[in-house]
C-alpha cells in the first residue's frame, strides 16, 4: 500500500506495519497551496497505533502543525496510541500548543436560549429608555440654568454650528425644495386640468409648502447633513476620551456640546424652512409659466387669496420642533454611541434613522393638532 | 501609621464593574499628600477601571474615595464640581479637545472656573505650555502634534488651574523611551514644585522604579491589589512569584 508522492506539493503516505499505522509525511506544506486534510486516506481497520513521521518534509509551515493536530486529536478520541517521537521537536512543540489551544478555544456565545434573548433585549431597551430620559433632564436643566441666566450659552460655539447647519446648508435646501414645487406642481395640474383650475395650482403650492413640505424638506435635509455630522462630531469625540476629559472638569458636556448645537437648529430651521417655502413657490411658479401658461403675477395674486400669514407660522412653529428632534437625537446617538470606529458610524446612522422617525411622527401629531384647533 | 493620619487619597473597599463583571473587589490603599502613586497591573487587570471609579467617571458599586478627608464618592453635584476643579487627569491618548488649539484647550478649564480677563488667560496658557516644552504651540491643533506633544499637551491642561491632586493613565504608553523619561522628570518636577498628588496607572518598570514613592500592585485574577509598598522593597520582599516577575521584567524567554 504504496502511493507515490506528488512531487509538486505535500504528501501523506500511510503505510501499514503489522497493526501499526505509519504515516510518512513529504514535501513541502504550505497554507497557500492545497495541502491535505486528515484523514486524507482510506483508514484501515482499528490500528492499535499510529506512528508519524516527517523526514521528507523539505517546507512547513502552520499547515502541517494543523494536519498533526488533527491526527493526534483523531488518536485521542479513537483511544489509539500515537507516536510522534520521530518528529522534529519544533514540529512536536508546535502541534502540543495546537491541541491545548483547540481545548481552550473560545465556546460559541452566540447561540443562546429564546428567554436569554429577550432578557437581554428588554434590559437593553430599558438601558435605552434611561439614557434618553437622563439626556432629556439633563437637557432640560442645562436649558433652564441658561434661561435664568444662571450659564452662560457658548456664542462663539454657536454661532459656528450656526453658519454650518443654516448658511452652509442653503444650496442643498435650495435645490430640494425646488425641485419638490416643481413635482407638486405637475401632479397637481393632472388634477386640475380636468376642470379647467389650472389656475388653483399656486394655491395648492402655497399651501402645501408653507404647512408642510417647506419645514418638512429643511428638516430631512439637515437630518442628513447637521444631525449625523452632530453624531459622529460628538461620537469621536467619546472615542477620544474628550467627553471623559469635560467631565473630570466638572464641565457637563450637555451645556458644553449639546446646548450650542440644538440652540443652533432651532433658530435656523425656521429660518431654512421659509426659505425653502419660497424656493417651493419659485419651483411651482416656473412650471405653472412654462407648461399651464400662468403668468407669474396671477400665480401670485391668486396664492395670495388662500395663503395668510397663519400658514407660514404653522410651517414655522414645526421647523422648531424639528430642529430640537434633529439636534437633540443627533447629540444623543453620538453621546450613546460606542468607543470605536464602528460605534461611531453606527451613531450617525441611527441619529438619521431617529431623527426622521420622530420628524414624521410629530409632523403627524400637528395635523390632528392643527386640525382640532382650527389653526 | 503617623504620616497616612491626613491621607491625600483613601480608596477603603472599592468594588467596580461593567454590567455584571466584577473587575475590581475590595480594593483599599491610602495616598500621602505630595506621593507619587503608582498603580500598577499587567493589562487588563482594571487599572484604568480604578481610576475612573475614583474620579468619578463610572460608578462603583460599593466602597468609598475620600480626597483630603471629603468623601467624593456620597457627594453631592454640586460639591463634586467644586472637588473636580482640584484634580488634574492625564487621559491615555491625551484627549485634547480636538475643534480647539492648544492655547484654547488650556483656556477653557481658566475660563470655566476663574474669572480672569481673556488676555490674562492667555498668557498662562502659553506659560503652561512652555512649561511642558511645547512653547510657540498656541495655535496648533492637536491633529498637528506627534503623540509625545499631545500627552505634554494634555498635561498643560491638566495642570491648567493648578490643581493639588493629577492622575495619569499610562502617560509612558506609546511613546519612545526618550521621551518617556522626559515626561517622567516633568511628572517630578511639578511634585516637587506645587507639592501635588500623583497618582500614575503604568506597567513601565523604568518608570516605577524611577520615580515612584509607593506603589499598589492589581491583579487580574484577585480582583485587588497583590503587593503594596516602595518598589525596591516590594520587589525584595514580595513572595507572590507574579509580582516579582513583573518588577523584575522577567516574561517569556527570559529566564
Ligand atoms: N467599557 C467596558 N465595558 C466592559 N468591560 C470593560 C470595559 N472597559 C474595560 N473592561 C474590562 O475590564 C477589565 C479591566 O480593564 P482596564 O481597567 O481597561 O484594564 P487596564 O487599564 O489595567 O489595562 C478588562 O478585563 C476589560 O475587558
Ligand atoms: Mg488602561
Amino acid at each position: 500500500m504504496q502511493a507515490t508522492p506528488e512531487p509538486t506539493g505535500a504528501s501523506v503516505t500511510a503505510r501499514t506495519d503489522g497493526s501499526v499505522l505509519e504515516i510518512r509525511l513529504g514535501g513541502p506544506w504550505r497554507l497557500e497551496s492545497r495541502t491535505p486534510r486528515w484523514p486524507s486516506f482510506t483508514l484501515p481497520e482499528k490500528p492499535t497505533a499510529v506512528r508519524i513521521r516527517a523526514d521528507a518534509v523539505s517546507q512547513w509551515d502552520t499547515s502541517l502543525v494543523v494536519y498533526l493536530g488533527e491526527a493526534q486529536q483523531w488518536c485521542g478520541t479513537s483511544g489509539i496510541d500515537c507516536d510522534i517521537q520521530a518528529l522534529p521537536d519544533k514540529m512536536r512543540a508546535l502541534s502540543g500548543q495546537f491541541l491545548s489551544s483547540l481545548r481552550t478555544r473560545g465556546r460559541d456565545e452566540h447561540s443562546r436560549s429564546f428567554v436569554v434573548e429577550v432578557g437581554l433585549a428588554t434590559r437593553e431597551t430599558m438601558a435605552h429608555v434611561r439614557g434618553l430620559l437622563q439626556f432629556v433632564g439633563e437637557f432640560w436643566i442645562d436649558t433652564t440654568r441658561l434661561v435664568r441666566g444662571r450659564a452662560g450659552l457658548r456664542w462663539s460655539d454657536t454661532v459656528g454650528e450656526m453658519q454650518k447647519c443654516g448658511a452652509m446648508a442653503l444650496p442643498i435646501v435650495s435645490l430640494i425644495s425646488f425641485l419638490v414645487g416643481v413635482t407638486l406642481a405637475y401632479s397637481g395640474a393632472i388634477v386640475l386640468k380636468r376642470f379647467g383650475g389650472e389656475i388653483w395650482v399656486s394655491d395648492l403650492i402655497g399651501v402645501a409648502m408653507t404647512r408642510e413640505m417647506g419645514a418638512l424638506m429643511a428638516a430631512v435635509t439637515l437630518s442628513g447633513r447637521t444631525g449625523a455630522a452632530y453624531a459622529v462630531e460628538i461620537g469621536s469625540m467619546k472615542a477620544n476620551e474628550e467627553i471623559d476629559a469635560l467631565s473630570t472638569l466638572g464641565i457637563s458636556p450637555v451645556r458644553f456640546l449639546v446646548i450650542p448645537r440644538v440652540f443652533a437648529l432651532v433658530l435656523m430651521m425656521p429660518l431654512l424652512a421659509m426659505y425653502a417655502n419660497c424656493l417651493g413657490v419659485l419651483g411651482g411658479m416656473a412650471v405653472a409659466y412654462t407648461t399651464l401658461d400662468i403668468p407669474p403675477t396671477a400665480y401670485w395674486v391668486e396664492m395670495l387669496t388662500i395663503v395668510d400669514l397663519q400658514d407660514v407660522l404653522v410651517g414655522v412653529i414645526k421647523a422648531v420642533v424639528f430642529g430640537l428632534i434633529v439636534g437633540l437625537s443627533g447629540c444623543l446617538r453620538g453621546l450613546q454611541s460606542e468607543r470605536d470606529a464602528a460605534g461611531v458610524g453606527n451613531a450617525a446612522t441611527s441619529a438619521v434613522v431617529t431623527s426622521i422617525l420622530l420628524i414624521i411622527v410629530a409632523d403627524a401629531v400637528f395635523a390632528v393638532l392643527f386640525h382640532v384647533i382650527g389653526l | 501609621m503617623s504620616s497616612d493620619a491626613n491621607p491625600a487619597i483613601e480608596v477603603t473597599d472599592l468594588a467596580c464593574s461593567y454590567d455584571e463583571k466584577l473587575v475590581l473587589d475590595g480594593v483599599s490603599f491610602r495616598v500621602r499628600p505630595a506621593e507619587i502613586f503608582f498603580v500598577i497591573g499587567g493589562s487588563g487587570c482594571g487599572k484604568t477601571t480604578l481610576l475612573r471609579n475614583m474620579i468619578g467617571l463610572n460608578t462603583p458599586v460599593r466602597g468609598e474615595v475620600r480626597f483630603n478627608g471629603r468623601s467624593f464618592t456620597s457627594a453631592d453635584s454640586k460639591s463634586r464640581r467644586e472637588m473636580l476643579r482640584t484634580f488634574g487627569m492625564l487621559f491615555q491618548s491625551g484627549a485634547l479637545w480636538t475643534s480647539l488649539t492648544l492655547g484654547e484647550n488650556i483656556a477653557l478649564p481658566l475660563e470655566e472656573y476663574t474669572s480672569l480677563p481673556a488676555d490674562e488667560i492667555r498668557s498662562i496658557a502659553a506659560f503652561k505650555l512652555a512649561q511642558v516644552g511645547l512653547e510657540g504651540y498656541e495655535e496648533h491643533y492637536p491633529s498637528e502634534l506627534s503623540g509625545g506633544m499631545r500627552k505634554r499637551a494634555g498635561l498643560a491642561r491638566a495642570l491648567a488651574l493648578d490643581p493639588g491632586i493629577v492622575f495619569f493613565d499610562e502617560p509612558s504608553a506609546s511613546l519612545d523611551p526618550v521621551t518617556a523619561r522626559n515626561l517622567d522628570r516633568l511628572i517630578v518636577q511639578v511634585r516637587d514644585t506645587f507639592g501635588t498628588t500623583i497618582v500614575v496607572v503604568s506597567h513601565d518598570v523604568d518608570s516605577i522604579f524611577g520615580i515612584a514613592d509607593r506603589i499598589v500592585m492589581l491583579d487580574r485574577d484577585k480582583r485587588g491589589i497583590i503587593a503594596e509598598g516602595k518598589p525596591s522593597e516590594v520587589a525584595r520582599n514580595s513572595d507572590n512569584p507574579r509580582v516579582v516577575e513583573f518588577l523584575t521584567r522577567r516574561g517569556i524567554g527570559a529566564e
